[in-house]
């Protein structure tokens, strides 16, 4: 499919203002806690103080006498459907909704108080009596994998929950001259949408064919509520769920086992029900993101030219075996080429149960952690090579002719031109000048020295569903309807195909009304995650307003009684004969013709994209540190993210800044930590360190624009894609600030502490190895099965 | 000298209004608005004092909600992120907001508002100045958004704070 | 999110206040702008039964000129004391500190008296009040007194405070033209000090120091060493000796005993070659 040429009036590149934002700006948004259900009950959770222990009892006799108080609830007192979630990693590792006989981390759900107020709920929450017999808790992941951890899950044998690695002998770094080591972590963090989990259940007949109507703060309406139809045995049909307003996702809001415990109760008791969350709960019982130790040995030609890349990664799963493990057996292993030519790249992967919060998805979600892996060892190897890190990347980089480009760990990157992204990064930032300053710095001994970043990442976006539903109808009175299966929450959807329609049809913004988010109202839907609303569902909305403008064409040739093939958009939206400017009728005449005939002007398409599309872009990160104290302050940061062809580059731009935002705070600030016994330390906002705008220079954000040949907007997803460059531009700044001095690398978070600490090692000699071999428990696991390397990759392989 | 109790009776005038209630003596302003009053465009964001989402005017100066008590209020003035506009006018910083895209997912952006509101009449109070950029990221050091990366916050506020200022010329 | 709850009583005097305090003793708690004691209630980490509101009384407010000291009333808040011409001539370190406290918001609420009062050590104007030699002004059921701030704090969030004491009045010396500075060390503006340092010269110097023990602590040997005309380097050094400072979830005491000789350093750098330009900066 080659992209579609808009013409002028198509509003793409238009920076047109939101349609959300009155409603959001006047406090009338509809965030769950929002909403009024009369007779509704709260609850309340009891959660586990222990990170793993036998339950050997659960008094909820006070509970139960306390003021308000409905019901109290255990596994014991009522049948609850396991959580399956998202994705079962494995059958052996079942989650209950609440703790059965054990609890596996600090914040596992272990009762539910239903009251008349949230204050009763609370109260009578705190009187119930938990007793725990403590268990041996496994808290780091790669202790995880010792032989003589405490196996989680008996059915496993291990605490692997996933796990595969090459075969034997393959050697990634043969022909290698130099190979460079290093071992990275890529820190727990947690998501902090400003809105925390919320459900609201409201049992029995609405009326309209729908048993239960579920209120549910989500990303993916409808396979929420196909998971939950699943869980409760009922028929989709019958559920209705609504995703009102949402406070943010970021990947973390789905079918929860709170959510399963909110229906479960509303269906027992025949009365709405409303959960929302706390910070402090959501800070320990929303997944997590990130978790990875990274042990990655690069091999190059002493000229800098990369000839194979051995990874062996372990994924932090957390309890009951969240999802997020996963990200680092799939996604992170398709990234890890990232925008190099990579003849071979060998990786194992070991994904480990602990004690800690399950771990899901977050902005990025697997891409960010090989995107860093990748930039830290390139900026290592680097520096071993004597080689300016613009340079080593330019050496590698896959080059414009080569797209479609099936990569070694087998997808295919739709287009990419990433010299053109360097470039204009480098530009904006005046590469050669900091380096200039920078000598200078270090020249004149300052204790406040200058780092320069720079990563160059490509990422996936749209790589799971590849089809999405929209519908258009344009109505009697002229005003049109856009239905979209994407869910937006706060990515400015109503806007965007508001903008796509009116352009193809000519109707104004302000005369489009937008649907989503409700199975009642939209009949199927991906949701939004994965960044691939626009492209998809974007598409779907560009296939379906084309549809009705051919239905719109035929119908105004019956009356304007003009050949089909003459009928045009005039310049004022209306529906006229070329070259006849006096033979003209409205929108709403077309409608009023076509519902007359028994046939509303109604259009739904299915758009499907043949695979996924691969954002690319270069950050630059300039950074301050302080050798005395060790506080590293961003200076500056230039983005410049390649998303394709541009439909609002005010909601671009925004997507990217929040993106760097949220880039740079897992680089400087943000580490969701557990003490030895799984305690969690950073349970509340005022220990876990998101930062404010006190905290962040202006961002210099800029594009190039690569058209996906994938779909008719030529759209790359923009979501994701600045978390993923902006990572390790920071981190790769605060070592190169001290490059000078021997640091070769410091973990994520680069605490002031930690960089302080690198100083004083580097000033005494004592820095240690950034390389130690990784646990040997990668030789257990099976051995992957894995296609026969492409012809393309072996070919380089004999360099 | 009055014995303590658990219910306390309130006169708040929020936005204008004066509502009378008589609430449990832990009742927080923010759960005041919300549950008592049914003012819901006030938000929860923590429990910590730490993300400003429901920041209001108590008297003309910005506070968190969460971390006063209604019977704190009692007798003040409250004005939340409903009492701001002008009838189907925007304030001129609700304004600035949708015209700078400061808002995305919208949960932070009652506090954030209000929280500029408080900034841009104290710098028009002091010396009748407009907030410049520093001064902007500084003061909404108490207000968190994960969305936006506040770029265009910052812009937002700088731009309503200009805009309050000429509209009181 | 939701407080335990407590039985209120607003006082609308300072008698009225106290005879409260000494009928409830220690299950009462004194509520000024809520602003250290609403966050502990929120979590259910304090659970007092009973509340004095202390808010309305009458004429605790306030920033007058006591001669050669400046007296600021107890429930006078951190944005007033920031803005407060008078401190601003004659007690620049403290406006400028209260101006660090927390946010806007906070700072809106927060008053001198109740972060004393709470006797956190990583509270930023314990350690001014400290560094200054002022004196608290309390009164209770026995009677008001003054307490140097040398003798009131006591440990952990412990203070000299009886339970019925209410603290009434902060008397801070005036410090005419001698250099002074504010060194506050966080990972985000909003945060507590990981370390702070308040330090003021001229012929009372006074260094002390935030969040390095279990009350904000004197830098005993650096004022020692400056008395003896050390140089800011070499007084610096000591910045970290007889301190036993935490580790936690941000610093490690070694660590913060480094960033305490650094930020000692950089504020005596800062008292030494800057003279109050008759304001704060």
């Amino acid at each position: 499919m080659t992209a579609t040429t808009f013409g002028a009036g198509s509003l793409v590149g238009v920076p047109v203002r939101r349609v959300e934002d009155p409603t959001l700006l006047r406090g009338e948004a509809t965030y769950i806690d929002n909403l009024a259900l009369p007779g509704a009950l709260h609850l309340a959770f009891v959660r586990s103080s222990y990170a793993h222990a036998e339950l050997t009892g659960v008094d909820t006799a006070d509970a139960r006498a306390m003021p308000g108080v409905v019901a109290v609830y255990t596994a014991g007192d009522l049948e609850f459907p396991d959580h399956t979630g998202m994705m079962q990693l494995n059958p052996n590792v079942v989650r209950p909704a609440l703790a059965r006989d054990r609890v596996r981390f600090v914040g596992d759900a272990i009762a539910v108080v239903v009251a008349e107020t949230k204050a009763q709920a609370v109260d009578a929450a705190e009187t119930v009596v938990v007793e725990y017999e403590p268990l041996a808790a496994v808290t780091d992941m790669e202790d995880a994998l010792a032989p003589d951890a405490p196996v989680q899950f008996d059915a496993l044998g291990s605490n692997v929950i996933m796990g595969a690695r090459e075969p034997d002998g393959y050697d990634p770094l043969a022909g290698a001259e130099v190979v460079v080591r290093g071992r990275f972590e890529n820190q727990r963090v947690a998501v902090v949408p400003m809105e925390g989990s919320a459900v609201a259940v409201v049992p029995g007949d609405d009326g309209d064919g729908h048993e239960l109507t579920v209120y549910l703060a989500c990303q993916m309406p409808h396979s929420n509520r196909n998971a939950l139809a699943t869980n409760f045995g009922v028929e989709p049909e019958k559920v209705r769920l609504i995703a009102p307003h949402v406070g943010g996702s970021f990947g973390a809001k789905h079918w929860a086992p709170e959510d399963i415990v909110a229906v479960r109760v509303a269906r027992e008791l025949g009365r709405p029900v409303k959960w929302v969350e706390t910070r402090s709960e959501n800070m320990i019982a929303m997944p997590h993101g990130r978790g990875q130790v990274q042990y990655l040995e690069l091999g190059l030609l002493r000229d800098g030219t990369i000839v194979g890349l051995r990874c062996r990664i372990i994924g932090d799963s957390g309890a009951y075996g969240g999802f997020g493990g996963m990200l680092a057996f799939g996604p992170t292993r398709m990234m890890s080429q990232g925008v190099y030519r990579i003849p071979k790249i060998g990786y194992d992967c070991a994904v480990a149960l602990t004690n800690l919060a399950p771990m899901g998805a977050y902005r990025g979600a697997g891409r960010p952690e090989a995107a860093a892996m990748l930039e830290r060892i390139l900026d290592m190897a680097a520096d071993e090579l004597d080689i300016d890190p613009v340079d080593i990347r330019r050496r590698n980089f896959l080059q414009p002719d080569e797209f479609p480009y099936s990569t070694v760990t087998g997808v295919t990157y739709d287009i990419g031109d990433y010299d053109a992204a360097l470039t204009e990064a480098l530009r904006i930032a005046g590469y050669d000048e900091l380096r200039a300053e920078q000598a200078t710095r270090r020249e004149r001994g300052d204790v406040r020295l200058l780092g320069i970043g720079v990563c160059a990442y490509v990422e996936i976006t749209a790589g799971g569903s590849s089809s999405e539903y929209a519908e258009v109808e344009v109505h009697p009175d002229g005003s049109a309807t856009v239905k979209a299966g994407t869910s937006a929450h706060g990515q400015g959807h109503a806007t965007a195909y508001s903008q796509l329609v009116s352009g193809q049809l000519g109707i104004p913004i302000e005369r489009i009304s937008f649907v989503q988010s409700d199975t009642a109202l939209v009949p199927r839907g991906g949701g939004t995650g994965g960044s691939r609303s626009l492209q998809i569902g974007g598409s779907a909305a560009l296939e379906a307003s084309r549809g009705v403008l051919e239905r719109a064409r035929s119908i105004a040739a019956e009356l304007l009684e003009a050949a089909r093939e003459d009928i045009v958009l005039t310049d004022d939206g209306m529906l006229g004969v070329a070259g006849v400017p006096s033979k003209a009728i409205t929108w709403a005449e077309v409608s009023t013709k076509a519902s007359d005939d028994g046939v509303p002007l109604v259009v739904e398409h299915d758009f499907v994209q043949s695979g996924a599309s691969f954002p690319f872009g270069v950050h630059v990160s300039v950074v301050e540190v302080d050798t005395e104290t060790g506080r590293v302050v961003p200076l500056r940061h230039v983005a410049v993210d390649d998303c394709g062809r541009i439909l609002n580059p005010m909601l671009v731009d925004g997507q990217v800044h929040g993106g760097v935002a949220s880039g740079i705070a897992q680089a400087l600030w943000e580490h969701m930590v557990y003490d030895e016994d799984g305690n969690p330390l950073t349970s509340t906002l005022a220990e876990y360190g998101i930062p404010s705008a006190a905290e962040f220079p202006t961002f210099e954000v800029a594009h190039t624009e690569t058209p996906s040949p994938l779909n008719p907007l030529g759209a790359k997803g923009i979501g994701e894609s600045a978390t993923v460059g902006s990572t390790p531009a920071v981190q790769n700044a605060v070592v190169d600030a001290l490059s000078h001095l021997g640091v070769r690398h410091i973990d994520l978070p680069c605490t002031p502490e930690r960089v302080w600490r690198a100083v004083e090692d580097a000033r005494a000699g004592t820095l240690p190895d950034p390389w130690r071999e990784p646990p040997a428990a990668f030789a257990t696991l099976r051995v992957r099965e894995r296609a026969a390397p492409s012809r393309r990759a072996e070919e380089e392989i004999d360099l | 000298m009055a014995a303590p109790t658990n219910e306390i009776s309130v006169a708040i005038t929020v936005n204008g209004v004066v509502t009378e209630h008589e609430v449990e003596a832990r009742t927080l302003l923010v759960h005041y608005l919300r549950e008592v009053v049914g003012l819901t465009g006030t938000n929860i964001g923590c429990d910590s004092t730490s993300c400003g989402a429901c920041t209001v005017l108590l008297d003309g100066e910005s506070v968190k909600s969460c971390t006063v008590l209604a019977a704190q209020a009692d007798g003040g003035a409250v004005t939340t992120i409903e009492g701001l506009a002008d009838g189907d006018a925007l304030h001129p910083m609700q304004a600035a907001f949708r015209e700078h895209h400061g808002l995305q997912c919208g949960y932070c952006t009652p506090g954030m508002v209000m929280a500029a509101v408080s900034l841009a009449e104290e710098a028009l109070a002091g010396d009748g100045g407009t907030l410049d950029e520093a001064a902007v990221r500084e003061g909404l050091e108490g207000n968190l958004c994960r969305c936006t990366g506040y770029q265009n916050i910052v812009a937002a506020v700088v731009a309503g704070s200009v805009d309050m200022a000429g509209a009181r010329r | 999110m939701i407080p335990a709850a407590f039985a209120y009583a607003r006082a609308e005097s300072l008698d009225e206040a106290i005879a409260l305090l000494a009928e409830h003793g220690d299950d009462a708690k004194v509520l000024a702008g809520g602003h250290s004691l609403l966050p502990l209630m929120k979590l259910r980490l304090a659970t007092p039964s009973v509340l004095v509101d202390v808010g309305r009384i009458p004429d605790l407010a306030y920033v007058r000129d006591g001669g050669d000291h400046v007296a600021v009333g107890g429930l006078t808040r951190h944005h007033d004391v920031e803005h407060d011409a008078l401190l601003r001539e004659h007690v620049p370190l403290m406006a400028a500190a209260a101006g660090e406290v927390g946010d806007p918001q906070v700072r809106h609420r927060g008053t001198l008296g109740g972060t004393l009062a709470h006797g956190d050590p990583a509270s930023d104007l314990p350690a001014v009040v400290l560094a200054l030699r002022g004196d608290i002004v309390v009164r209770g059921s026995k009677g008001e007194r003054v307490i140097g701030a040398d003798d009131f704090f006591v440990d952990f969030l412990e203070t000299a405070l009886t339970p019925d004491e209410i603290i009434t009045e902060v008397r801070l010396p005036k410090t005419g033209d001698a250099g002074w500075a504010f060194q506050k060390f966080n990972r985000r503006a909003q945060d507590w000090a990981i370390v702070g340092v308040a330090a003021v010269g001229g012929s009372q110097p006074g260094v002390a120091l935030v969040n390095m023990g279990s009350t904000p602590v004197r830098a005993h040997a650096v004022e020692a060493a400056r008395r003896d005309g050390a140089s800011g380097v070499e007084a610096a050094a000591r910045a970290a000796d007889g301190t036993e400072p935490p580790s936690d979830l941000n610093a490690t005491s070694d660590y913060r005993r480094h960033l305490a000789r650094v930020l000692v350093g950089r504020a005596l750098d800062t008292v030494d070659t800057v003279a109050n330009p008759g304001g704060a900066r």
